[in-house]
């Protein structure tokens, strides 16, 4: 009689929870498997306008002989290997200065720091391409303390422009990770600090030894995050040098709308490009986990 | 073991030590004094670029100017800023309430409904979050080009309201939600939708609040997406409208400064409106 009371009731519960998941089940297959499947497939052919046809792997030796996807690649790279670790070291240090409980103003330097978040990428990037021109704000500020003689190129050289990309993705993203930190280590349990002082560690060796080991999770999360941000960038590219000088700054995925939309339209060839993106990206996020995983041991 | 802190506490506070202390806590008002202005700088040059005008902006002269109105009536000229300012708040709405409803339902169901089938279901999911958008661009693109809904915010809103990030913070979020009060509501006879709007939606306000922020500031801020869907002048959002402006040979930026003031207003107005949730929504999925 129990028995079969709760089958009833385990049926009504099933066929509610498909209820309940139902429109984000059906919108996510259309909107987000879908499209995955699709683009791998499409990634093996080529063709113009609505007609395709299967291509094998042509794409994919298309993309070895392809300069400005190769320039694209090693762009994409720089700002990865530069931007994510300046960035994570940064925002930790923030996060643990203003972790002190005795410091005083607080509220306002993290509100502050983390201001550049309300801004919209397009927003900042135009911004930042202003405050950067040649002629500009930042440039005439660092001539006046000497700093330089003459005004860096920022947008129309190559390393430059580079160089301001970082910059500006730093800005804007550095505040984001401290809160992470920040949140992580106000959950550290203070006794835990009690106990490494008296046991005679100093702040520097609490950081390594106790506090680091601690945030290792929130660290492996921040830092995929920003792998697969980075990975994807487009608005600053776009916005700020527009690719330029000579494709010095153009994205992964810039490239892929140039091939889209700027180009002749080859559909297959720019989802070849696009699981490059989903590949390195994978293989990042994996050996990130890896290397966070085995300093657990 | 307290006689020991105190022992150490005493020590460090004294003559020494005291004066090497506040060297140490100066360099750190420094570092965060320094680095906070870092962050507001850009936005203060903001404010004064939208005062000046262009030839003032482009050379970098750091003052006040009395240009805002002039700035004001000029971007007036250039776009239609009404009809795009109504284009974004259409879309940002419409979309973040069915993105809201969609993605609360389904966290909801995801935790409260567990079988082997969904937990399947919801870990494929997961693992799509991790692909980029580029390479569903081009696929979405092909669907609403095919369904002849290019240039239409539907476009927009569908694959970001399937967004399993959000999904992923409302089940997040449910696994703190006391399951007990559904089942009393069970007991009062309530079925499993009546549960779920008057008992879950009220309670989880503050989830609400911290999600409906973020999905807010992504559709507000939307850009690549909306630049490859939205194709007539008469679609456009402030995101679209301010690259566009930027992106001419002459750019002026005193009315490009005054555009990103506007755009960057309702933000800022809710970030500091509510900050608490606007944190929490950011931090959302980790805890």
């Amino acid at each position: 009689m129990k028995a079969h009371r709760s089958r009833g009731v385990v049926r009504y519960q099933n066929r509610s929870g498909w209820l309940f998941i139902g429109t984000g089940l059906v919108l996510t297959a259309i909107f987000s498997l879908y499209p995955v499947i699709s683009s791998f497939i499409l990634s093996f052919q080529t063709g113009k306008g609505a007609v395709y046809h299967f291509n094998g792997f042509g794409n994919i030796i298309r993309l070895f002989g392809d300069t400005v996807f190769r320039q694209a690649l090693s762009n994409t790279f720089v700002y990865f290997i530069f931007q994510v670790p300046v960035m994570t070291v940064l925002a930790l240090t923030i996060a643990t200065l203003l972790n002190d409980p005795k410091l005083k103003f607080k509220g306002f330097f993290r509100t502050a720091i983390f201001l550049p978040c309300v801004t919209s990428l397009v927003a900042y990037s135009v911004l930042f391409k202003s405050m950067f021109s040649t002629e500009g704000l930042i440039n005439k500020l660092l001539m006046n303390i000497h700093l330089i003689s003459q005004p860096i190129p920022w947008i129309l050289d190559p390393f430059w422009a580079k160089v301001l990309i970082i910059i500006a993705l730093t800005w804007r993203w550095t505040g984001y990770n401290m809160i992470f930190y920040l949140s992580s280590l106000q959950n550290i349990d203070p006794s835990i600090y009690e106990a490494a002082r008296i046991d005679g560690a100093n702040k520097f060796k609490q950081f390594f030894y106790i506090i680091l080991p601690l945030l290792k999770p929130i660290i492996l999360f921040t830092t995929v995050m920003s792998t697969i941000g980075t990975l994807q960038l487009f608005d600053e590219s776009f916005n700020i040098t527009n690719g330029g000088p000579a494709n010095a700054t153009l994205s992964l995925s810039h490239y892929i709308y140039n091939v889209l939309f700027k180009f002749t339209p080859n559909f297959g060839y720019a989802a070849t490009i696009s699981f490059v993106i989903v590949f390195f990206v994978a293989i990042l996020a994996i050996l990130q986990f890896k290397m966070a995983g085995d300093k657990n041991d | 073991m307290t006689k020991s802190r105190t022992l150490i506490r005493n020590k460090q506070t004294h003559g020494k030590f005291q004066w090497v202390n506040a060297a140490k806590s100066a360099v750190v008002y420094i570092i965060l004094s320094i680095t906070s202005l870092l962050c507001i700088f850009p936005f203060i040059w903001m404010i004064l670029g939208a005062t000046s005008a262009s030839r003032d902006v482009s050379s970098g002269k750091l003052s006040i100017g009395l240009e805002l109105i002039n700035n004001f009536n000029k971007l007036n000229e250039l776009i239609d800023l009404p009809r795009i300012l109504a284009n974004t708040a259409v879309l940002t709405i419409c979309g973040t309430i069915v993105t809201l409803v969609v993605a609360s339902l389904a966290g909801y169901g995801f935790e409260m409904y567990k079988t082997r089938t969904r937990e399947k279901i919801y870990n494929l999911l997961l693992l799509t979050m991790m692909v980029p958008f580029a390479a569903m661009m081009i696929p979405l693109f092909r669907i609403f080009s095919a369904a002849k809904l290019l240039n239409n915010y539907v476009a927009i809103i569908l694959p970001m309201a399937a967004s399993i990030f959000v999904i992923f913070y409302f089940r997040q979020s449910t696994k703190t939600f006391s399951k007990e009060l559904i089942q009393a509501a069970r007991m009062d006879g309530l079925n499993e939708l009546q549960a779920f709007f008057y008992i879950y939606l009220p309670t989880m306000k503050s989830t609400y609040a911290a999600a409906s922020i973020i999905v807010f500031m992504s559709y507000w801020n939307s850009f690549l997406w909306p630049l490859i869907v939205l194709q007539s002048n008469d679609k456009k959002t402030i995101t679209l409208a301010i690259s566009s402006l930027a992106s001419s040979y002459t750019p002026d930026y005193g009315v490009i400064m005054t555009a990103i003031i506007i755009a960057t207003l309702p933000t800022m107005i809710l970030f500091f409106a509510m900050q608490k949730q606007f944190v929490e929504g950011m931090l959302g999925s980790v805890k």
